[in-house]
């Protein structure tokens, strides 16, 4: 009887195959999946610290298709963003992810919602784990006024609930961090701040001061380097008197870690916090991950680098086809499940786009709001003085 | 340095004889041409030979032989260039300066050309290396420091102030900063609040400071030369969205020794009944505005300020006597900006007496910038806006 099963749903999924992979319908029950799988993950480099993360990581198949999910839907949307610059239908500055999906995945699944984040201009991954919706994002993009910033803010100023952006000026947003971390120590809540920077912004001294503060004070605060090689066209090599990042914090214990996979990421960002949490003062994470697409849409991004050497990580390392591979060879997913992801995240992005592409821009009654908070509206000058604009909070 | 001289004097002579041979044809209205007469008179008696030459030396744009077009990208790139060959101690350093041919392809070429020694890519550290830069300087040699725009001048501002602008002073003539500090300033296209903050008001402010804001490829290229040989640090304020703009260039200009003043403006448009006094890309909007006022009979005259500080009053007061009726024109924010110190500054002088209606200032509106398009448009002067300021200052 068994057999006849197999057989009987092989020949339909063959047949789905062979049709469109709407078709499908599970034709095998949820109890023949893996429910969970552990995973040997790559030891991290230790600095200062006697114990790392564990070397091995379990994945459920909830979280596998979550990630899964979530890593694909920040691809497809930063491809569509980029489709739509090159319409120039977004403008001004786009700074895209593809490559780094791990990086915000894997460390939204180390903390959670309640704890804080921010990074730099790279942000439109963050912004989704951290809670926007793509239509939102992708507004933001098209400067529309149901974007996330209703459309004043742009690509590198997006904001949600316990995420400070989106900052444009390199390696700032640090110690912003920092003090997002005071805060969390001030008030007592148990929770900690996640500050990103990038291989670039490594060097800037207002990191080292607060390097410097955040161990003298012992704030909760996990400084994060996303290493990705280039900064815009520089390489490491030839900005970085010494390249080992998780190591530049000196006297703050540091973890160099593999970013092209959500486990470790995950993993490590799990024992970051919970370093940060039990009272021990900063610690510094660095993620070896890559960008597929240059520093901005501006940028060609193979000036600097071969074309060669993209195409091998995304042969070799690609974040999304890593967790794949595993869970497909685990038994964790069937192809077909993985493919309705595809589509159903391809539709999303479609939608978002379409929004984003007909929403109408803000009004201009809101040009000059949101100066100042919890004010009176007050008069502002426009370009001639008989140009009498408003301001509301 | 003689040829700086050779320049004005030629331009004096060119001056005095398009200026007799206009007064042979157009006919001004009596009152105007009065005025004008007055406001030379006025102005010699005042402060002799140098008003003189100012009131002669009121250039306007010349037809001269065209010998090429280059865009002020092109005319920067030149300029740097020839001043590199000239002089083993310049150098130039900054963000992508160097291998990626710089952020807006500025230095494109100069690396290649020059090497490492002197085209120098440094790491994402403003501070530092506008200190660095400093450094050098102090030690005699003459670094161009390039911020990739203004904005991220803010990380570095104390050294620009503290370390450059003031050492002359503090040293009591010792010790001087041969620094060119430059980059583009202001607004540009879709690039948000953090990136498109105009500079000028704020190193205007600082004695010890030259700042200088060129509009187009003649502007570029003679004041960039001038601001690398002068031995005192220059805050060299370009513009992105001018970067590509093609202009006319003789070969006069296109001679490798040619440079303009720093703190000479230009009169742009001659005109005669009200003057608009612009510096940068909005110099374009107003010669625009211009072109549209004349066809309802409104001549404007368009002085391009060339130079934020040392401010070049006079020019500005004489056409302020000439035309009685001033409007500023500007990117940057109201409070306390360039038109606000134009405005005080002929409050205070002879000119207040001629103007027939307040001076007024057309500027970017006193926001952030927004990223919307449509929000952004109507953030910084438009045409139009000019165009309404000058019919409601003349009350038309």
């Amino acid at each position: 009887m068994q057999k006849m099963l197999t057989i009987i749903s092989n020949v339909l999924r063959g047949s789905a195959r062979r049709n469109a992979a709407s078709l499908v319908v599970a034709s095998r029950s949820y109890a023949d999946f893996t429910p969970e799988a552990t995973f040997d993950i790559k030891k991290v480099d230790l600095h200062r610290l006697e114990e790392g993360p564990p070397l091995t990581a379990t994945l459920t198949r909830e979280e596998g298709l979550k990630y899964y999910r979530t890593m694909q839907t920040i691809r497809r949307m930063e491809l569509k963003a980029d489709q739509l610059y090159k319409q120039k239908i977004i403008r001004g500055f786009c700074h895209l992810y593809d490559g780094q999906e791990a990086c915000a995945v894997g460390i939204e699944g180390g903390i959670t919602l309640s704890d804080h984040l921010i990074t730099a201009y790279r942000a439109h991954g963050y912004t989704l784990t951290r809670g926007g919706t793509v239509r939102e994002i992708m507004a933001e993009l098209t400067g529309r006024r149901g974007g996330i910033a209703k459309g004043k803010g742009g690509s590198m100023h997006m904001y949600t609930k316990n995420f400070y952006g989106g900052n444009g000026i390199v390696g700032a947003q640090v110690p912003l961090g920092a003090g997002v971390a005071l805060a969390c120590k001030y008030l007592g809540n148990d929770q900690l701040c996640v500050s990103l920077y990038g291989d670039g912004a490594a060097n800037q001294g207002q990191i080292f001061e607060t390097y410097n503060m955040s161990s003298l004070w012992k704030l909760p605060i996990i400084f994060i380097c996303e290493n990705n090689q280039y900064a815009m066209g520089t390489s490491v090599e030839r900005s970085a008197a010494s390249t080992e990042y998780y190591k530049r914090g000196d006297y703050i214990p540091g973890i160099r870690v593999d970013g092209m996979d959500v486990l470790c990421v995950r993993e490590a960002t799990k024992f970051a916090a919970a370093h940060c949490r039990s009272g021990k003062g900063p610690i510094l994470m660095e993620l070896q991950t890559y960008r597929y697409h240059g520093h901005s849409m501006s940028d060609p991004g193979v000036s600097y680098r071969t074309r060669e050497e993209i195409q091998e990580v995304r042969s070799k390392s690609d974040p999304i086809s890593m967790l794949k591979d595993r869970m497909l060879s685990n038994n964790m997913a069937s192809i077909e499940e993985l493919k309705e992801i595809d589509i159903a995240v391809r539709k999303e992005i479609e939608d978002a786009a379409q929004f984003a592409t007909t929403d109408p821009e803000p009004p201009l009654d809101d040009l000059c709001s949101h100066i100042f908070a919890n004010d009176q509206p007050f008069e502002v000058r426009g370009a001639t003085p008989w140009t009498k604009l408003t301001s509301t909070s | 340095m003689h040829f700086l001289v050779a320049n004005e004097i030629l331009y004096c002579i060119e001056d005095y004889c398009i200026k007799a041979f206009c007064k042979l044809r157009t006919s001004r209205s009596s009152l105007t041409e009065d005025r004008s007469k007055m406001a030379s008179i006025r102005c010699f008696l005042r402060s002799g030979k140098s008003a003189v030459s100012v009131v002669l030396r009121r250039e306007f744009s010349k037809t001269s032989p065209a010998a090429v077009q280059v865009n002020v990208r092109d005319a920067l790139n030149q300029a740097m260039d020839e001043e590199l060959e000239r002089d083993e101690k310049v150098f130039l350093l900054g963000e992508e300066v160097a291998q990626y041919d710089g952020a807006y392809k500025v230095s494109r070429g100069l690396w290649k050309k020059y090497g490492d020694k002197r085209i120098i890519d440094t790491p994402i550290t403003e501070m530092g290396f506008a200190g660095i830069a400093v450094g050098a300087a102090f030690a005699g040699l003459r670094p161009i420091c390039e911020f990739m725009t203004w904005n991220f001048s803010m990380q570095a501002i104390d050294q620009v102030i503290n370390s450059a602008a003031k050492t002359y002073y503090m040293s009591a003539g010792a010790q001087p900063v041969p620094i060119v500090f430059r980059g583009p300033n202001g607004s540009s296209a879709g690039v948000a609040a953090q990136h498109s903050q105009c500079f000028a008001a704020w190193y205007g402010h600082c004695p010890g400071l030259k700042v200088v804001s060129p509009w187009n490829s003649e502007d570029a290229r003679g004041l960039l030369k001038a601001a690398i040989r002068d031995n005192n640090p220059v805050v060299f304020l370009e513009n992105e969205l001018m970067y590509g703009v093609p202009f006319d260039l003789s070969e006069e200009v296109m001679h490798k020794d040619f440079v303009l003043p720093i703190g000479k403006a230009k009169v742009e448009r001659q005109g005669t009944h009200i003057t608009l006094v612009s510096h940068s890309r909005c110099v374009g909007f107003c010669l625009d505005a211009a072109a549209v006022l004349a066809k309802e009979g409104v001549e404007c005259e368009v002085v391009n300020l060339r130079t934020i500080r040392p401010l070049d009053v006079e020019t500005i007061e004489a056409s302020v006597m000439k035309t009685g009726h001033l409007v500023t024109v500007e990117g940057g924010w109201p409070q306390y900006g360039v038109g606000a110190e134009i405005c005080a500054r002929i409050m205070e002088g002879p000119a207040f007496n001629y103007l027939d209606a307040p001076a007024v200032r057309v500027t970017g509106v006193d926001i952030p910038m927004p990223y919307a398009k449509i929000l952004e448009d109507h953030s910084v002067p438009q045409i139009k806006d000019i165009i309404f300021t000058v019919k409601k200052v003349l009350n038309m």
